[in-house]
């Protein structure tokens, strides 16, 4: 630093919070203006969603349905299965967060203490047990994940593996009657609210990635039949608009498939959008391959690898970390676009939103019913950006 | 150099087409294991196509290559082969961004020589430790100096156990004071009796270690002779302008 040669600015134009007031937000008449207007907007807007919130709205439709927003007709006597797959999911969470973002504490802990704030919220009080368990379960997991991180990566990548089977079958059951080492059935026509949405969100991004990979490198490949099938299916698809395909799902997957097959509706519309978001992923991976430079395949086939093993561990791993940005982007558009399944006559968050307005009691509350199925979107939307922006840093994206 | 010495690369009339674009027009060339040979000539003149047809990189349209008896055909199985025993060192090193050092050499033994991932590591770090950088194993090819990922790239072909090492000008995109580094490396190889193919306008390394040295101009090879040919009484004009100016400077 040269501190002799520096000239420092008049007093008045330096002192803190003033002078930053008037060089950022009064530097000139118009920005004054402008400031003034700013303000003035803001504070009506404000002032007019506060009211609303707390003196208007009527958020008992809320409360009294929150079941039935969460996990929509879902019998309650059931509901314990899905509480014991969420534990075991959040415990899932906390060993990968003390084993593979260890210095996080604070993210963790928030992410950790979730249940334990929304126990604060007015729920039965078998909820609030519930949410406490989970958040206990959530930081066993952690502790135990610090302890001996090394021996516990392995069965924690498993874990994560069978974390959606595990899930869907405790949605589900095998059985046709509860008893010992049996689950009863809970048919998918009963699966609704953010359990329904959660699981077509999951089941899409779960199952697009590997048929979206599978296209992008179809794409490149050098067998026509496989080159062309590739190119049309994209460009098919993403030429259509996804509402379109799930109601072929529904309408027209019955008649290309024999009698004998009935495949479920809930089934269906997850398949619908599988396909769907198949291909954008395939676009996607197709411009994260582009971006490698040649040097990196030559050299991969210099050393003797094949071109399997190239696109295996040289190409596609630097494909894909280029585009996590974009990848979390798609997944959280899945997330939205589930909200479609409404229309085809599903009852995910805004559907079972549209069958609580139809309550006699409830008539004309779209404000609050719509209003908090956006923030919930809204909630669950960004904690998917944060937790892919965490990934970044984690992966070094950026630096190569 | 022994007169008995088993013939590692024969390339004989070999040609080359990019589209129109006549880029190799009937290479010969006969290489004994051990020599090493470097290649040099104007930008453009084939030198980097030429070296990269020998592990096919390329593939040529006319003419012959056969390294070490198997004959470079389309059978992907021959191309596999030859690559296994023949090691690249590229201009712009070419090291995988996404894996550590350790990482980068292990790749392929582990996958391809199907070694355990031990056994693969422990020569890994004997051959960073032979290229003089054993501490940096555990970096990422970004965190290195151009020297030491050239100096790595040599480690990770070498890794293979290569019986052929090739060369497509390995200091050219180095800082003047790294390539003595590299160079260095490139002498100790030679003198362990490596069989190599370098295209470098490094004229000391070629008077220091090569065995022959061709001169390429458009396509052909011009000239080709002992340094000390090459050197002290080059018959073509065209070597002679060219020496002139590389070694003007
Ligand atoms: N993929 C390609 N397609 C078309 N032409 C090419 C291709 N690669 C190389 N060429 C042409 O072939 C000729 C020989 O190129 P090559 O890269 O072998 O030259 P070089 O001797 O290595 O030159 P330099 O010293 O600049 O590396 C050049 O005229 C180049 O433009
Ligand atoms: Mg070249």
């Amino acid at each position: 630093m040269n501190q002799s040669n520096t000239i420092l600015p008049p007093i008045t134009e330096r002192s803190g919070f003033i002078g930053w007031l008037r060089k950022n937000l009064f530097g000139t008449w118009l920005d004054s203006f402008l400031t003034i207007v700013s303000v003035v907007f803001i504070y009506w807007v404000i002032k007019a969603l506060y009211t609303w919130v707390f003196t208007i709205a009527e958020w008992e439709v809320i409360a009294a349905n929150l079941r039935l927003f969460i996990i929509g007709q879902f019998p309650l006597e059931q509901a314990g299965r899905l509480w014991i797959a969420l534990a075991f999911l959040l415990f899932l969470t906390g060993n990968s967060l003390a084993i593979w973002d260890k210095r996080a504490y604070a993210p963790a802990v928030l992410t950790l203490c979730f249940p334990l704030f929304l126990a604060f919220l007015p729920f039965e009080n078998s909820t609030r047990q519930w949410l406490i368990i989970l958040a206990v379960t959530g930081f066993v997991g952690w502790r135990l994940g610090f302890s001996k991180p090394d021996a516990l990566k392995k069965t924690v990548v498993i874990g994560w593996v069978i974390a959606l089977p595990i899930f869907v079958l405790l949605t589900r059951g095998f059985t046709e009657t509860d008893g010992v080492g049996a689950l009863a059935i809970v048919g998918t026509n009963l699966w609704g609210g953010l359990l329904l949405s959660f699981l077509l969100t999951v089941v899409a991004n779960i199952f697009s990635f590997p048929l979206g990979l599978a296209l992008a490198l179809g794409r490149r490949s050098e067998l026509p039949i496989i080159r062309w099938f590739s190119i049309g299916y994209i460009e098919l698809i993403r030429g259509v608009p996804l509402i379109t395909i799930l109601f072929m799902a529904q309408l027209m997957l019955p008649l290309f498939l024999p009698d004998s097959i009935n495949v479920d509706r809930v089934l269906r519309a997850m398949i619908g959008m599988t396909l769907f978001s198949a291909a954008y992923l395939a676009e996607n991976v197709r411009g994260g391959l582009q971006a490698i430079p040649k040097g990196q395949f030559e050299a991969s086939y210099a050393l003797g690898l094949n071109s399997i093993q190239t696109m295996t561990f040289v190409i596609m791993p630097q494909a894909l970390r280029l585009i996590i940005p974009i990848l979390v982007g798609q997944f959280i558009a899945v997330f939205k676009d589930t909200a479609l399944v409404a229309i085809v006559g599903l009852f995910d968050l805004l559907g079972i939103g549209r069958t609580v307005l139809a309550q006699p009691e409830f008539l004309g509350l779209h404000r609050e019913v719509f209003a908090f199925i956006s923030l919930i979107y809204w909630v669950l939307s960004y904690a998917m950006s944060y937790i892919s922006q965490r990934l970044e840093e984690s992966l070094g994206v950026g630096k190569r | 150099m022994t007169e008995s010495a088993t013939t590692m690369i024969t390339v004989q009339d070999v040609h080359k087409w990019y589209g129109d674009f006549h880029a190799l027009k009937g290479i010969n060339m006969n290489i004994k294991q051990g020599e090493v040979i470097v290649i040099f000539g104007p930008s453009g003149s084939g030198k980097s196509t030429f070296i990269r047809t020998i592990n096919r990189l390329e593939d040529h349209q006319r003419g012959e290559i056969v390294v070490r008896g198997t004959r470079l055909t389309h059978d992907i199985r021959n191309i596999e082969a030859i690559r296994m025993d023949t090691g690249m060192v590229f201009q712009q090193f070419n090291l995988f961004p996404h894996l550590t050092v350790m990482q980068n050499i292990t790749l392929s033994p582990i996958q391809v020589r199907k070694w355990t991932k031990q056994k693969a590591e422990e020569i890994a770090i004997q051959l960073l430790e032979r290229v003089g950088i054993p501490e940096q194993a555990h970096k990422f090819p970004g965190q290195l100096s151009g020297g030491q990922q050239q100096r790595v790239a040599i480690a990770r072909a070498l890794a293979m156990q290569p019986k052929i090492m090739l060369f497509d000008e390995p200091t050219s995109a180095l800082d003047p004071e790294m390539i003595k580094e590299v160079l260095d490396v490139m002498v100790e190889l030679a003198k362990s009796g490596m069989t190599m193919l370098v295209v470098t306008h490094e004229m000391g390394f070629a008077r220091a270690v090569a065995d022959r040295m061709f001169f390429f101009d458009q396509g052909q090879i011009v000239e080709s002779g002992t340094p000390k040919d090459i050197f002290e009484a080059p018959k073509e004009e065209r070597t002679k302008l060219f020496l002139s100016q590389i070694l003007s400077h």
